[in-house]
């Protein structure tokens, strides 16, 4: 076909030119060309691909670790970085194994006979999801948070027929309402942004007048995008009888703050990176979902049940499978097929290991460093914080001057600020969002604290 | 190979070792404990004081107390009831299960890499912003097309963001169009997919090939044909010769050809989207780039385009200045948008980039050789003993049927089963939905000829076995942590979470 050299044997690539030879035989070809006839000449490349390698492993470190050495990260400062990704405590057992081949190398579990590992793990996934949001059902595991709540938005609206707008709080993660505005564009479903009050919380007499009769559902995330924690009841009694989504982008923030499931919530989706999951610079993440039991007929993605062998033994399998793209196809729930299960497993473990206890104390420390950093940034003159409401582990902050410039100072302290509003509500250009967890410590905070007073006195000078 | 064992042996060796485990929830234990963290270091201040009781919750009822040895052991002994491509060929068609190089896990956990923060300002992820342009740049000359994105997290993902910029041009072109093409053979995704675009399917019908005639194509392209979305090779393996015209087609009446590159492992590195006229194509990188599937994720979409719908990419792109530094582009008014928070699977596409660059120019067109080579292998040693519905020359992966099989009253799912007892993954079945009773097998270039040779000596002994002992077959699988699961009572009273 072309006059190429022979490719090589690889080290990913197990047969040898004498295993060739003898496979060519049986097949009854002359060469391994000829098996490539059916591409048209004109298709083909005459040339190899102009791309770097073959790399050994040895070269491949230098290369990637250099690259890697160029990011100035939670590495080798102290962060305070948050807005939907957080940096938690990641018990060492969990990557560990995580990296079993059994679970890392296994395909989706649709042959539940040699796949019961899998399988039964995203069974208690799913089992924690419920136990953690107060609803009902839980399914396999979603993209990430963002697409989560497209495909919640997506399924409320297939509840109601005829129904074509959406109420969405503006204090969800920007980059979550993006997402939603692209998915929803071709579909004929409006978005209806309600704001914000003083304290930080969605306007509910602004909701409680949105809510008309064309509006399907309402969607409001807490702990929201500025740090404070909705009023669960408030939002309910204000929003009648439509679909109410509560989206959680900080899930350890379920180890204290109230389940939406038990305040008048249908759908609970969010964002499972917060159990652990390394912040990798936006994923792999794990989008979850959860609803009352009602709506698992209308659920998107995969869900596992509990069955039982020909032998009566207890076993695990794909289930309801009917709303899927491979069976129902341009009729399914949604078109997701690959999810975030092997992060799900990675969620699953986390939860198990810190269990009642520990989500508890996790949030409890996130909690009170927030609020010992909250208090002692009040402190500083020229410090304002804008938002009144209670917040978990995150909120935000005022100074008189530009954030990026703020931020900027306190990187040449090794410090990992906040990330600055401007870039997503326009007029906040001097306000930043600042995260604490259970990894920050008393030191780093108070580091912190002088630090943004120095940078304050500088800019003022 | 692996011994096989006779049903009644088995019952008696499972009944001494059976691999089982009891779910997480039944090993909780009050008081026990499987973490630790530092005491609080900042003054503990009363917790009605800075959350109102309202809006706290009690501890969190049902939730576990184990212990970490508890917990180890309990994903330990999960994994062993796993089968996995670490352990033997995994021969899913359309799936492309290949060995995951360990090398690509280190790159990826690199602290620099893996504690970087998506909202980060770009001077201080200059290397994240490098990798991915790096990425795009292979994934452009391994395509043929001038852009990629990398925001997609999975094939799906993909599909969509594809169609979507598709529709987004037709509208710019004045008219969005009715419907996609589709033809019979396409995975599940590709018509949910452009559902949730907002479009209408047509479907295709194949021909006697199990491709796609040019003339039916012209015939059904009206001008409320938005685009066409074709597998290549397609779901049988079979290469779609004729792609150039297709795209002559589309494009005299200002359609487009959306290839779904999953099977780009047939391919890569031989011939180049692009170079077929083709104007849009996700690929997986879990499946030709070697990142692990994981049990079903996570993975990556991304998407390459032709130069007309350039200015519908997501937003943001990566782009580098003159001086050698990188910035993410928002500035695309005609963008369909964001299609994820944040910068899609990056520790996806560490992995990808890593197996590339192990792979190299060379290496890359050797996986589609030998990929090919050892799916055509599986096909010459077992055509006679399963039937092949569609004999024209295959790629990467190879489609047979049970019909020789159902005079026995066996069918392709006792087959899939009873491959499990002889240590094989069965392949993907009764898949594409052209074909009765499929088994779609995909060897991947990672099988070594005496690996490929064992499959094939266990799916001709199950060949006889069905002439023979049909009842066997039936009841099979025969040796797994546990036999055929009771999927109608799953599906009729569903038990979703696991209760007291």
């Amino acid at each position: 076909m072309s006059n190429l050299p022979e490719t090589r044997t690889h080290r990913y690539i197990p047969n040898a030119s004498e295993d060739v030879r003898e496979m060519l035989e049986v097949i009854g070809v002359p060469s391994i060309d000829r098996l490539f006839d059916s591409i048209p000449a004109e298709v083909k490349l005459d040339r190899l691909l102009d791309v770097p390698g073959p790399w050994s492993e040895i070269e491949s470190r230098r290369w990637f670790r250099a690259l890697a050495s160029r990011n100035a990260t939670a590495v080798d400062h102290a962060s305070f970085l948050g807005g939907g990704a957080y940096a938690h405590y990641q018990p060492a057992c969990i990557d560990q194994l995580l990296l079993r081949g059994e679970f890392l190398t296994a395909y989706t579990p649709y042959q539940p006979e040699v796949s019961q590992g899998t399988l039964q793990s995203i069974f208690e996934y799913q089992t924690h999801q419920c136990l953690l949001t107060g609803l009902d059902v839980a399914n396999a595991s979603l993209y990430d948070g963002s697409t989560a709540l497209c495909e919640a938005i997506l399924l409320a609206e297939r509840l109601v027929k005829g129904k074509k707008k959406v109420i969405v709080a503006k204090s969800i993660h920007p980059q979550y309402i993006e997402t939603v505005r692209t998915y929803v564009q071709n579909l004929g479903i409006e978005l209806v942004e309600v704001g914000w009050t003083a304290d930080g919380r969605i306007d509910t007499a602004a909701l409680r007048q949105a809510c008309g009769g064309d509006v399907f559902a309402v969607a409001v995330q807490s702990p929201n995008f500025l740090g404070v924690i909705e009023d669960y009841e408030a939002i309910a009694a204000a929003s009648g009888s439509i679909t109410r989504i509560a989206v959680v982008a900080e899930a350890t923030s379920l180890g204290i703050v109230a389940p939406p499931g038990e305040h008048g919530f249908d759908i609970c989706v969010g964002e499972g990176q917060a159990w652990g999951v390394p912040t990798s610079f936006g994923g792999p993440y794990v989008g979850f979902m959860v609803v009352r039991d009602a709506l698992k007929r209308y659920m998107p993605g995969r869900l596992v049940g509990e069955t039982v062998d020909v032998d009566g033994r207890r076993a695990y399998v794909l289930t309801l499978a009917t709303r899927e793209q491979h069976i129902r196809r341009g009729k399914a729930t949604s078109n997701i097929c690959t999810n975030e299960a092997l992060i799900a497993l990675a969620a699953n473990m986390y939860l198990s290991l810190m269990g009642k206890e520990g989500l508890r104390e996790v949030a409890e420390q996130c909690l009170q460093k927030t609020n010992y950093l909250r208090e002692k940034l009040r402190g500083i003159g020229s410090v304002k914080l804008p938002f009144s409401g209670p917040v978990y582990n995150e909120f935000v902050v005022r100074t008189p001057f530009p954030a990026t410039e703020i931020l900027g100072d306190l990187e040449h302290e090794k410090i990992l600020g906040g990330i600055p509003l401007g870039r997503f509500y326009s007029g906040h250009d001097n306000e930043f969002l600042v995260a604490v967890t259970e990894l920050n410590t008393r030191e780093q905070m108070d580091h912190y604290a002088a630090a943004l007073n120095a940078a304050i006195s500088r800019e003022r000078r | 190979m692996t011994t096989v064992v006779e049903p009644q042996e088995a019952a008696e060796r499972k009944a001494q070792s059976a691999p089982r485990e009891g779910s997480i929830f039944e090993h909780s234990h009050p008081g026990r404990c499987g973490y630790q963290l530092p005491a609080l270091d900042v003054p503990e201040r009363p917790l009605d004081s800075i959350l109102a009781k309202s809006l706290r919750r009690n501890s969190i009822e049902g939730e576990l107390e184990v212990s970490e040895v508890g917990v180890v052991r309990h994903f330990t002994r999960l994994s062993k009831l796993n089968v996995s491509i670490d352990a033997g060929m995994y021969p899913l068609g359309s799936c492309t299960m290949k060995h995951n190089p360990r090398i690509n896990e280190e790159i990826a956990r690199t602290p620099g890499f893996a504690f970087s923060h998506p909202l980060q300002p770009d001077h201080q992820v200059q290397g994240n912003l490098e990798l991915i342009w790096n990425l795009e740049q292979t994934l452009k000359e391994i395509f043929g097309l001038p852009r990629v994105t990398l925001q997609p997290v999975a094939g799906a993902h993909g599909e969509l963001t594809g169609i979507m910029m598709v529709r987004k041009a037709q509208e710019k072109a004045g008219n969005a169009r009715k419907y996609i093409l589709i033809p019979d053979s396409a995975h599940g995704t590709n018509p949910a997919s452009a559902a949730f675009a907002g479009y209408q399917i047509k479907e295709l019908k194949s021909n006697s090939r199990g491709t796609v005639d040019p003339a039916t194509l012209a015939e059904a392209v009206t001008d409320e044909v938005a685009a066409l979305m074709v597998t290549v090779p397609n779901t049988l393996g079979v290469f779609e010769s004729e792609i150039r015209k297709f795209a002559d087609i589309l494009h005299a009446k200002g359609a487009y050809l959306y290839c779904d590159g999953a099977n780009l492992n047939a391919f890569v590195g031989i011939a180049r989207p692009g170079d077929m006229g083709i104007d849009v194509m996700h690929t997986n990188l879990h499946k030709t780039f070697s990142t692990p599937h994981g049990g079903g994720g996570p993975g990556a979409g991304p998407v390459g385009v032709s130069k007309r719908l350039v200015p519908f990419l997501p937003a943001p792109t990566v782009e580098r200045r003159e001086d050698g530094s990188f910035y993410l582009e928002y500035d695309h008014p005609d963008s369909i948008g964001r299609m994820r928070a944040f910068n899609g699977n990056f520790g996806v596409l560490v992995r990808a980039l890593t197996y590339m660059r192990s792979m190299g120019p060379e290496g890359l067109r050797r996986i589609a050789e030998l990929a090919v080579l050892n799916a055509n292998y599986i096909r010459a040693r077992l055509k006679g003993s399963y039937y092949l519905p569609y004999d024209a020359p295959s790629l990467h992966e190879v489609v047979f049927s049970d019909k020789l099989q159902s005079a026995q009253e066996v069918h392709t799912l006792d087959v899939a089963k009873r491959l499990m007892d002889y240590g094989f993954h069965p392949p993907t079945i009764y898949f594409p939905l052209i074909v009765s009773g499929a088994l779609m097998i995909e060897p991947t270039e990672s099988e070594p000829k005496e690996e490929l040779d064992s499959f094939c000596e266990a799916m001709l002994a199950i060949a006889r076995e069905v002439k023979e002992r049909p009842e066997l077959v039936r009841t099979a699988p025969h040796t797994t942590p546990v036999r055929r699961l009771d999927e109608a009572r799953a599906a009729r009273n569903p038990i979703l979470r696991w209760q007291k």
